[in-house]
């Protein structure tokens, strides 16, 4: 009987490792939705609708998992399903408890997700866990008087394992006599039960071969044959009920299309044909029953309506260079076809123009594929507020606003950390107890927003909380007892920004969620880096509001073209203050070596562009360049450049992948003419000016 | 299909096998031989961008359809021929180790096969080119040919063209 196991070696027949990824891909969306669903249950009022969405996510994981031969999920999910099970049917009530367990449960198993990828080498103890749920759902079963006696024939699908088939008939009632499987891989199971014929074929379902299953009934008389609604006990293999397929439920919906899923082996085909059924009816079989105890509520996807395919980043990546490219092409061709119609040539001209329309929309529209939307980020911080509310002993509720605004996908993921510390100090620092509130005359649960919007071809994130606000005199305390120097007359806003400084906690006590006083320095960093800017308001009594502006995407950036020794360069606008014709100004040395410029009462280092990137001094020529004052970490530069060029919308590249890092240098574009230009690591050519 | 296969078998064979075809091109006076399975195209020496403060003999970097693409000249490199750039100058673009990259050469002659027993192995001198960069020497004909295994050299250290921990790697 055991050797019917279904482990990574028994599915050899076919090469399981290509699903892996999907299976990941999947199992992690369904984890995110299962804790999305238990944030949203209301333990006095559980919505029936969304117990059933959280027990089928639960039993896709389970299923996916034993599949794949990931026992210690299989094990873990089995359990969290037989305690949503008995929720959903009302056996019990859910409880706050349960949802915590429940929770943790999500979290164990994708820590044991993150084994599986390689992500982590870290070995998960599951068994406190496995034990809590099974402590909650093992309230005994009042027997009930209809049990039937059924004898269950079928064939075992080839990746089934019969031992977890068995496990969870059991559950349904008593095993009273069991043959097989024999080497053909038939079965048959007596079963004392007295659930319904549905309950029977989800399990059944699950590692049988549809066609193949015959149920009799051996006990009182009863019809199962006859029932409409499932038709499961017909030799039909069509699916059960013929609901459109669903794509989060579709767990190897794409399977079957996979390169190779018609299987290297030829032997693999018949068992790779049946796998590939038996997949695609699953969910139609879990669906089935869930939508009739849901009574009139029909089955709503929780991926809502809109239907999605998976596509790995880099084809898309290689899309957008190829319509970069067409783009380039295009400014080339219709340069060359305004010199040559010149009015004469009508058709040319409409022609192009309608060329140059079209390639700027298929620009957009390919760059828009790598756009997220932001509730990516947003999504992680109803489950972390419920943490750290309960941490801290604070009521705090959260509201989003502009989920739905896009971002390039890079940045989301660069962005999620600093998030993170915003939402954790707001929480932390932010918002008060609720006795201070209520004494300060506010409700007792604070309310933290997310706000997400665009503004110009930046995005902005807002972290709003309704908390006690920043208290000027203890940064300023803060401040002056680490040294740094400040004094009363700062503004403000001034104030506001020396808690970005590296090291800087105002709160009292150092708390495991917040007040080492790393953070604000490190978000503020993060952001830079990704070319954005972060600001602070804040209203003592009140609360702090923290607003971050983005760049829409990291693969476009606005920059300035100059020209230093007849090569074309580009400054990121971004860190571009002004420009100056240094003129009449004198540049002066300080002890020989240094050059500053005098601007507006303040000396700035001077540095030679054309010193960095060719080697040698041309002080004579210092007068006829021009000055483009840059500003870095707070601390402005004067840059000497040949000559300007222009200002442009450059498409960024990385110049690594062929070649390697250039100190002083970014990336690489490529200009309209098709010619490559660098883009300058402001930063880094600064301290590479120094030394 | 079949034809590649049969490719790929060969290939699989390395240099030691029945059959290898070479791209055969020229620095100074030497003729060169490189596997042509590492070409990906020949093209002219156009629009290359310097970097300030690389070697001297990395020109600087093209873009090759939307790739940025670094361009060395072996000439500079291995003391070889004069540098000259203009419309006869070639240079081979080359997939090495996951990488793009040209290399600027005097002149592209011809692609020839070579069995097994026409290559000898390089004896050990003092060249240009350290022999353990050679696979070993050609002849067809009256020609002596240069094999060289140009991943191997181009992925080294001292060329300069990749972060360490990639050549590492």
């Amino acid at each position: 009987m055991s050797s019917t196991q279904s482990t990574p070696g028994n599915a050899s027949a076919i090469d399981m490792s290509q699903f892996f990824q999907v299976f990941f891909d999947e199992a992690a969306e369904h984890l995110a939705d299962m804790e999305t669903q238990l944030l949203a249950v209301d333990p006095a009022e559980p919505d029936a609708e969304s117990l059933n969405a959280i027990f089928r996510a639960a039993h896709s994981i389970k299923g996916g998992s034993g599949t794949f031969g990931f026992t210690d999920m299989a094990e873990l999910t089995h359990e969290a399903e037989t305690l949503l099970d008995r929720l959903r049917k009302r056996e019990l009530q859910i409880t706050v408890p349960m949802i915590d367990t429940l929770l943790e449960a999500g979290d164990v198993l994708r820590a044991q997700l993150a084994r599986h990828r390689g992500e982590s080498r870290e070995q998960v103890d599951a068994a406190p866990i496995v034990r809590r749920l099974n402590a909650l759902a093992s309230e005994t079963n009042e027997p009930q008087a209809a049990a039937r006696s059924l004898s269950l024939q079928f064939t075992l699908i080839a990746q089934a394992n019969f031992d977890m088939l068995l496990a969870d008939l059991s559950r349904l009632g008593e095993i009273t006599t069991l043959q097989g499987p024999d080497a053909g891989r038939n079965c048959k199971v007596g079963l004392l039960t007295d659930a319904d014929d549905a309950e029977i074929s989800v399990r059944l379902r699950t590692a049988a071969e549809p066609a193949s299953i015959q149920v009799s009934v051996s006990g009182q008389e009863s019809a199962p044959v006859a029932d409409p609604g499932y038709g499961f006990f017909s030799d039909d293999p069509a699916p059960v009920r013929a609901e459109p397929a669903d794509p989060g439920y579709g767990f190897f919906t794409d399977a079957p299309a996979a390169p190779g899923a018609s299987a290297p082996h030829a032997a693999a085909t018949e068992s790779a044909a049946s796998w590939g059924r038996r997949s695609t009816d699953d969910p139609n079989v879990v669906t089935a029953p869930a939508g009739r105890r849901g009574s009139d509520k029909q089955v709503v996807s929780p991926n809502g309506d809109s239907s999605s395919i998976r596509v790995g980043v880099d084809k898309v990546d290689q899309l957008i260079n190829l319509v970069g490219e067409l783009v380039i092409t295009q400014a080339m061709l219709s340069q060359k076809a305004a010199r040559l119609a010149a009015g004469e040539n009508v058709d040319l001209s409409t022609g192009m123009a309608d060329l140059e329309r079209n390639t700027r929309d298929l620009q957009e529209s390919v760059m828009s594929i790598r756009m997220l939307p932001m509730s990516f980020v947003f999504n992680r911080f109803p489950r972390m507020l419920r943490d750290l509310a309960a941490k801290l002993g604070k009521q705090v509720e959260l509201k989003t606003i502009g989920e739905q605004t896009e971002l390039d996908k890079g940045v989301i993921e660069k962005i999620a950390d600093p998030m993170n510390h915003l939402v954790r100090n707001s929480v932390d620092h932010g918002i008060e107890l609720p006795e201070e509130r209520l004494a300060a005359g506010k409700p007792a649960h604070g309310t933290l927003t997310l706000r997400a919007y665009h503004q110009g071809g930046n995005i902005v994130i807002e972290v709003a909380d309704d908390g006690k606000g920043l208290d000027r005199s203890k940064i300023l305390a803060k401040a002056t007892e680490r040294g740094l120097k400040v004094s009363e007359a700062m503004s403000d806003q001034e104030v506001w920004l020396l808690i970005f400084e590296p090291g800087f906690s105002t709160a009292d006590k150092v708390t495991d969620v917040s007040g080492r006083g790393v953070g604000m320095d490190v978000v503020k960093k993060n952001i830079l880096a990704l070319g954005g800017s972060v600001e602070l308001e804040s209203a003592t009594g009140h609360g702090t509001r923290v607003i971050v502006r983005l760049p829409l995407t990291l693969a476009i950036m606005d920059g300035m073209s100059i020209a230093v020794r007849g090569d074309t360069y580009i400054i990121p606008l971004a860190s571009v203050v002004e420009l100056l014709q240094p003129g009449s100004r004198e540049i002066k040395t300080v002890s020989g070596q240094g050059r500053v410029v005098e601007v507006r009462s303040e000396y700035l280092p001077v540095v030679s562009l054309s010193e960095v990137f060719g080697g040698e001094s041309r002080e004579a020529d210092d007068k006829e360049s021009i000055m483009v004052i840059v500003e870095v970490d707070g601390a402005k530069t004067a840059l000497l450049v040949d000559e300007l060029v222009g200002q442009h919308q450059v498409v960024v590249k990385s110049l690594e992948a062929n070649y390697r890092r250039i100190p002083g240098i970014s990336g690489a574009t490529i200009m309209g003419d098709g010619r490559v230009a660098l883009i300058m690591d402001i930063a880094a050519l600064v301290k590479l000016a120094r030394h | 299909m079949g034809q590649m296969e049969d490719m790929g078998s060969r290939i699989a064979a390395g240099v030691t096998g029945e059959l290898n075809e070479f791209l055969t091109f020229t620095l100074g006076a030497e003729e060169y031989g490189i596997d042509i399975l590492k070409v990906k195209e020949i093209r002219g020496y156009d629009a290359v961008t310097r970097i300030a403060n690389a070697p001297e003999y990395i020109k600087g970097v093209i873009n090759l359809r939307g790739t940025i693409v670094p361009i060395v000249d072996m000439r500079i490199r291995f003391r070889l021929g004069e540098p000259r750039y203009d419309q006869f100058t070639v240079v081979i673009i080359l997939n090495v180790a996951g990488r793009v990259l040209g290399m600027v050469v005097d002149g592209v002659s011809d692609v020839i096969t070579l069995n097994a027993g026409q290559v000898k192995p390089a004896p050990e001198f003092g060249a240009a080119l350290d022999t353990q960069y050679i696979i070993g020497l050609g002849t067809v004909e009256d020609r002596m040919l240069i094999l060289v295994d140009i991943e191997k050299l181009m992925t080294d250290g001292e060329m300069a063209l990749m972060e360490s921990a990639a050549v590492a790697a």
